[in-house]
């Protein structure tokens, strides 16, 4: 699931960002202060956060070759994603031919996406969910099963994942510079509305559309008996996966209404404990 | 004597929920909490967690009222565990369920398998000895639940039994179906006569487990045995103690090499995951009951692994 939840999971530190959260260089953005780690969610590295620590302004301040570093990377790769998609349409008219032109960047990126999972005791399942659907819809659906590439709902989630994280992405790397237009703050945690339940409907429209396929050349499958003693049918899988939107949808669209909540309208919200 | 006042108030509003004017000084926090039940009785005993600070630990049922530092009015701060369920209603059920599921793929019910296999029986002899073996594992562990554990906490949050029942009843049902399947392909002669043998091995080791009581310091569930004494367990002449000379958990060690012998037994996949998995689990558990036991003795033997002899 091409997951926009850390888009407005900025209470939640560490699970949030996790998967995507930050650039892949892995560079803590202040010694001192462990919020700011891989996958700390920018409203932590929140300047006067980082500076209010004792007081020691200029020791905590990342430096500017981090900060370029840091945005640098996958600000580029969303920006050309973005670019690219855009410069296509024009030219051809169509969206045919679409994920093919784009396809090695996206690839690239996503998985470099899995460095960026930060490895917190407590959320590594949420974040290892986030993580691997994205890794796959790219590497299982799009990649392998050729057909599907030319149709719409691919557009749709591409377009849905590459708005997300522009706008995430520009939302740190303002949040790190100290001067965060309210503009931005206000994008990342009300784009998700709309862009979150477009995305889902992207992947599970390709997911449907690549049914057919799977069922006929019973790719990725492994049928009885063998010397493993085991077997597993793709289609049954995609089937389950496809089911599974239904319970983790909700939870997780609800959970970003409330971060919204939270950061856009000061509310103190009680969470309910485990 | 003078009888103390206390109050307690919720954790997360600090709403005052209960005065209690006469208690005992000497009094346990084990009466506190039934005295406040008495007032609210849909929080009873199990559920309640009384503390000091809103934000603090979790007082003790054996902690008197006198030896805290309170004072005149001692506040207790409450939070809700939630629905309790008691820890041997939770194993009961979670062992009981793959005894129960393997053999109703064992004896291929109907609808599993195609109609045609319906309460046909495999030909192949290591399906028997896997049922054997995997029944003869779970039956212990009831037995072991029923009359060799003893319990310290008691209860649980409710959910846990739906999580284990999950987890043990799906990887009994998806190893069932496999290796009583007709299909089913039995590892090579070679390794076949090789897996009887260690089958019977490990029967042998289950058997000995169950005998010999002084693996049970340690803990299959780590906060539940608890001897009253706090010794490093060693061995002893019973020889499946042996282990303890190299690792800190051999109960551990014991349930790991018996799922990987019954993998390479049936050469089934699920099995090998399934163990795979319950290693994984083991190991943390191992790790941080080897952690506490450094931290608690001085002279811990400094040759002991937590769960792998020398390596882990």
């Amino acid at each position: 699931m091409g997951r926009l939840t850390e888009a407005a999971a900025a209470g939640s530190g560490a699970r949030a960002a996790g998967w995507a959260g930050s650039p892949p260089t892995l560079l803590p953005l202040s010694p001192t202060s462990p919020r700011c780690a891989p996958g700390a969610v920018a409203h932590a590295c929140n300047p006067s956060t980082l500076g209010g620590r004792g007081g020691r302004i200029t020791s905590e301040t990342p430096s500017l070759l981090k900060i370029q570093k840091i945005s640098r990377a996958p600000w580029r790769a969303w920006l050309v994603l973005a670019i690219t998609m855009v410069r296509f349409y024009m030219e051809k008219g169509t969206h045919r031919g679409l994920y093919k032109s784009i396809q090695k960047t996206l690839k690239f990126f996503q998985t470099f996406a899995l460095l960026e999972v930060r490895i917190v005791p407590t959320s590594v399942l949420v974040t290892g969910v986030q993580v691997s659907s994205r890794i796959f819809m790219v590497w299982l659906i799009t990649h392998s099963i050729k057909p599907i590439q030319n149709e719409e709902s691919v557009v749709l989630f591409l377009v849905a994942w590459t708005v997300t994280e522009i706008t995430r992405y520009s939302f740190y790397t303002f949040s790190l510079l100290d001067h965060l237009p309210y503009f931005i703050k206000w994008a990342r945690y009300n784009f998700f509305i709309i862009l979150y339940p477009v995305g889902v409907a992207g992947e599970l429209l390709t997911i449907y559309a690549a049914l057919p396929y799977v069922k006929k050349t019973g790719m990725f499958s492994i049928r009885l008996p063998n010397k493993y003693n085991v077997s597993f049918d793709y289609y049954y899988f995609l089937l389950i996966t496809m089911a599974s939107y239904i319970p983790l949808f909700p939870q997780l669209y609800f959970h970003m209404l409330r971060q919204r909540r939270k950061v856009l309208h000061g509310e103190v919200i009680v969470e309910k404990d485990d | 004597m003078r009888h103390s006042p206390v109050e307690i108030l919720d954790a997360k509003t600090r709403e005052k929920l209960c005065f209690l004017d006469k208690v005992e000084p000497h009094a346990t926090i084990a009466e506190i909490k039934n005295l406040f039940t008495k007032t609210h009785p849909q929080w009873y005993p199990a559920r309640q967690s009384l503390r000091l600070d809103p934000k603090g630990k979790s007082l003790k049922d054996e902690d008197v009222l006198q030896k805290l530092p309170v004072g005149t009015t001692a506040t207790l701060y409450f939070r809700d565990l939630g629905a309790q369920i008691s820890w041997v209603t939770v194993f009961l059920t979670e062992y009981a369920g793959p005894l129960f599921i393997y053999l109703l793929f064992y004896f291929r019910v109907p609808f599993i398998y195609g109609h045609k296999y319906d309460f046909t029986s495999s030909r192949h002899t290591v399906v028997h000895l896997a049922c054997i073996c995997h029944s003869f594992h779970y039956i212990k562990r009831l037995l072991e639940t029923l009359f060799v554990h003893r319990f310290s906490h008691g209860t649980m949050p409710l959910r846990n039994i739906f999580k284990n029942c999950t987890y043990y009843w799906g990887f009994a049902a998806w190893m069932a179906y496999y290796i009583n399947h007709p299909l089913y392909t039995p590892p090579s002669n070679l390794r076949s006569s090789a897996g009887e043998t260690g089958a019977r091995h490990l029967c042998g080791k289950e058997a000995g487990s169950v005998t010999s009581p002084s693996t049970w310091p340690c803990g299959t569930c780590g906060p539940l045995v608890r001897s009253k004494t706090r010794k490093i367990p060693y061995p002893t002449k019973n020889p499946f103690t042996w282990l303890f000379l190299l690792v800190s958990c051999p109960n551990y060690t014991y349930e790991v090499g018996s799922w990987i012998g019954f993998a390479i037994m049936t050469q089934c996949l699920p099995v090998a995951l399934f163990s795979l998995v319950g290693f994984t689990q083991m190991t943390i558990w191992a790790k941080g009951k080897h952690r506490s036991y450094l931290k608690e003795f001085r002279d811990y033997p400094p040759l002991r692994m937590p769960i792998i002899p020398f390596l882990l």
